[in-house]
């Protein structure tokens, strides 16, 4: 802990740290069972013993409920598609017996029913395990409220009644109230997906390898999946390995010419447009806020097709007599240039992007203060310099959490890509092809192909990148360390 | 002597500043022709109508800018027509958005707001941990988990359900709407900006929390929900891998409109039987009353986009 805290002077120093919370969480245990009246021993074993003992019904009542019906999930094992939950999917999730899952039609070449199964057992085996956490928590705080009760009897209050209780939750625990409807869909729309993809990692399960030989299984495998990025051996094949290193570099660079052609121009085009005298100022901005109001699907799939092998564009070149041959600038076909394609799909976003950054730093430009730039012109400094040294100065100042999102949002924009090019040109053999980056990979890789664990794979190191980019800009940022001071 | 240099000097300053506003102009007009070309272009696809020698209309895309000839006829044809075997495709797709968006919209700016108000003013244990906790999921990318989204909804039935495949747009709307209090940043920003000192004032008059965030913060907060509803309800009208994935490419009859729309255009390239004009005509109907929303709520717009971008 002393290493800790010397590292980052920043943080308070807390009473206690993560081991002492835990040592108190036990001692409170201890003392709960030694101190509490005879409910709350019993509280221990039946939930809501120790609330009946203090003639709070409804919740005893409401504690007893709960334990029944998660023991009753565990014990009976409900099942959904032939997969159980309960005691069976933790067995199952040990992926040691998974053939009983489906068979193998030889007339189709599928698993009949057979891939959809082991994805459930990984699923509900989690699924399961969430049940089980909930149980504990439903546990201590039924053993909490028991004690609680018995507190109040002993300095002579009446335990609260249950019209108390819920008085609190909408009071002094009010965020239990308000943060109940997100927590839940979050922990089985958000969390669940997340852990259960990223433990597909870790597993061999693949459908073009589950199809192709009938004999493979699924299992776990350990790290072999991480291993065969660098090795190109394991059920990834080659594609990961052959193919991680061009997507991932490609990323990096889209991010930042994407990042930084669009700030720079969202920033200039708000000078622009906001230059002194000018006129029809609204006009201007609605123009370029259209772009924005547009839905991307629509306004992407358009500058394709007019990029497009027979689209305007490349009839007009042709009439002109500049060109000969259509040019094929999002690279559709498979003789195509990938550096233009690339250079077309920075050029476009930042048709997209541009207006952004303009909305965003039209406000701030006029917010600097106005002595700062007559300073500078009785000093008599020229235009240009006014701008590199007080203007740019001053919005890369304030901009800079958006630059860092927008850096991180650009490594993930799959809408881009994904209308623009599909990802195009392609490599045969690949799914990644010229222009894809490591979302729309993942999105190739595990929609259209099924091959689950590549794409969590990628997923995971698409996580790790974002993530280690955010933590250390965001740690640093005043937005972070000060956050209290906006309060 | 410096009262002749004066008036030249502003004279040569004025006309200086002339040639930069023309410029200035110049640049902006040829900003604004690249800026809106596209756009235009898809209007006037959509009122393209023109024929081939032989009688048979020209529905791909062509290579001339302007239309030879204009037309309604893809109008009415995208309200008629029978697309992937579903009579009057187009009217239902539009329906089945409208639906899925407006539910999205009310659950998603309900999360966005309970979540943002508690991180914002209550204090409680488990505040900072679960703001980490958001962001870091907040940093999976979302196609990862969309494959397990669709197979968590397929096993409750409410996704690839055979005998009821309706259901899947209730899947849509919670795939749509589950995640959403875990992007309270933007609200949260803007709440911490209303002073402590008003919730605190209300405390001591004895106010429960409930009651403040009834009837002291929802009524501050008009401009943060409305950038809510109006992000939640204009999502689905844009979003089509969510909605491809789990309704499926078998359930054209439940299709959200951007998925159908895609499949207009993909649907067999470059052919005659490609339907480009009629996916032109499909957006122009699409968008005409996002973007009316849009403009009449940009205010409100900008106002969430800046709050979430500098305060970071």
């Amino acid at each position: 802990m002393a290493s800790k805290s010397k590292a980052d002077p920043n943080k308070k120093p807390k009473g206690r740290g993560f081991f002492g919370s835990i040592g108190k969480f036990f001692s409170d245990f201890v003392k709960r069972f030694a101190d509490g009246s005879i409910g709350t021993k019993l509280s221990h074993f039946i939930f809501g013993a120790g609330n009946f003992y203090h003639k709070q019904y409804v919740k005893g009542a409401l504690f007893l409920l709960l334990q029944i019906a998660i023991l009753a999930f565990m014990i009976l094992c409900p099942t959904i598609n032939g997969t159980p939950y309960g005691y069976k999917a933790l067995a199952n999730l040990t992926l040691k017996n998974v053939t009983e899952g489906g068979q193998f039609d030889p007339v189709s070449g599928k698993f009949a029913e057979f891939s959809s199964n082991c994805q459930l057992m990984v699923l509900f085996g989690f699924v399961t395990i969430a049940v089980i956490i909930i149980y504990f928590i439903i546990w201590n705080k039924n053993i909490e409220s028991s004690y609680k009760a018995d507190m109040d009897r002993k300095v002579g209050k009446k335990p609260s009644t249950i019209g108390e209780d819920v008085k609190t939750l909408f009071d002094q625990k009010f965020h239990i109230t308000m943060l109940t409807p997100t927590c839940i869909a979050a922990l089985v729309f958000t969390v669940l997906p997340t852990v259960f993809m990223i433990a597909l990692a870790f597993t061999s399960y693949n459908d073009p390898d589950m199809n192709a030989a009938g004999t493979k299984l699924f299992g776990w495998n350990g790290i072999e999946n991480f291993k065969s990025v660098f090795t190109g051996e394991g059920s990834l094949g080659v594609e990961i390995k052959n193919r991680f290193l061009p997507v991932l570099g490609w990323t990096f660079i889209w991010a930042i010419f994407a990042t930084l052609t669009c700030y720079f121009g969202g920033i200039i085009l708000a000078l622009l447009i906001n230059k002194k005298g000018l006129k029809g100022k609204k006009i201007f901005r609605t123009i370029f806020i259209l772009t924005i109001a547009v839905p991307q699907f629509i306004s992407l799939l358009a500058v394709r097709n007019l990029l497009g092998e027979y689209g305007p564009i490349n009839s007009l070149l042709q009439n002109l007599g500049w060109i000969k041959e259509p040019i094929g600038f999002l690279g559709q076909n498979p003789g195509d240039s990938e550096v233009l394609a690339k250079i077309m799909v920075i050029i476009v976003n930042m048709w997209v992007g541009i207006p952004y950054t303009m909305l965003m730093t039209s406000g701030i430009l006029m917010n600097i203060p106005t002595d700062l730039y007559e300073a500078a012109r009785v000093d008599g400094a020229s235009t240009t310099k006014m701008f590199f040294k007080i203007t740019l100065p001053y919005v890369v100042f304030i901009t800079t959490p958006y630059l860092i999102s927008s850096f991180v949002g650009n490594l993930n924009s799959f809408n881009t890509i994904f209308l623009l090019t599909g990802g195009s040109p392609t490599y045969p053999g690949y799914a990644a092809g010229g222009t894809d980056l490591l979302v729309t990979w993942l999105y190739k890789v595990t929609i259209e192909q099924g091959a689950y664990n590549t794409g969590a794979v990628i997923g995971i190191f698409t996580f790790l990148i974002t993530a280690t980019i955010t933590l250390v800009t965001y740690r640093r940022s005043k937005a972070y360390n000060e956050e209290d001071t906006f309060q | 002597m410096s009262n002749n240099l004066r008036p030249m000097k502003i004279k040569s300053q004025s006309r200086n500043r002339r040639v930069s506003l023309g410029v200035t102009y110049t640049i902006l007009i040829v900003l604004s022709i690249i800026w809106l070309v596209p756009l235009i272009w898809i209007v006037l696809s959509a009122f393209r109508c023109e024929y081939h020698a032989d009688g048979t209309f020209i529905g791909r895309v062509t290579s001339n800018f302007f239309p030879k000839q204009f037309g309604l006829k893809n109008f009415t044809d995208l309200f008629t027509a029978n697309y992937c075997g579903v009579p009057n495709a187009f009217p239902r797709w539009m329906l089945n958005t409208l639906i899925v968006a407006a539910a999205d919209c009310v659950i998603s700016t309900f999360l966005v707001l309970s979540v943002a108000y508690c991180m914002s003013k209550l204090k409680f244990k488990l505040r900072k941990p679960f703001m980490n906790v958001a962001m870091i999921i907040g940093l999976f990318p979302s196609f990862m988990s969309m494959i397990a989204i669709y197979f968590l909804l397929k096993s409750i039935g409410l996704s690839g359900n055979t005998e009821n495949p309706a259901l899947s747009l209730v899947g849509l709307i919670f795939a749509y709407s589950a995640g959403a209090g875990l992007g309270f940043q933007v609200a949260k920003g803007f709440f911490d900006v209303i002073p402590n000192a008003l919730v605190e004032s209300a405390k001591l008059d004895g106010c429960t929390n409930f009651k403040i965030f009834r009837k002291i913060i929802l009524p501050l907060a008009k401009p943060i929900i409305i950038y809510q509803a109006l992000m939640s309800f204009t999502g689905p009208w844009m979003d089509f891998i969510f909605a491809r994935v789990i309704i499926g490419a078998k359930n054209p009859e439940y299709w959200t409109v951007s998925v159908g729309l895609y499949s207009l255009l993909f649907g067999s390239s470059f052919s005659d039987a490609n339907l480009f004009t009629q996916f032109a005509a499909g957006c122009v109907i699409v968008a005409i009353p996002i973007v009316t929303l849009f403009m009449f709520l940009q205010k409100y717009y900008v106002e969430g986009v800046t709050a979430g971008a500098v305060k970071g």
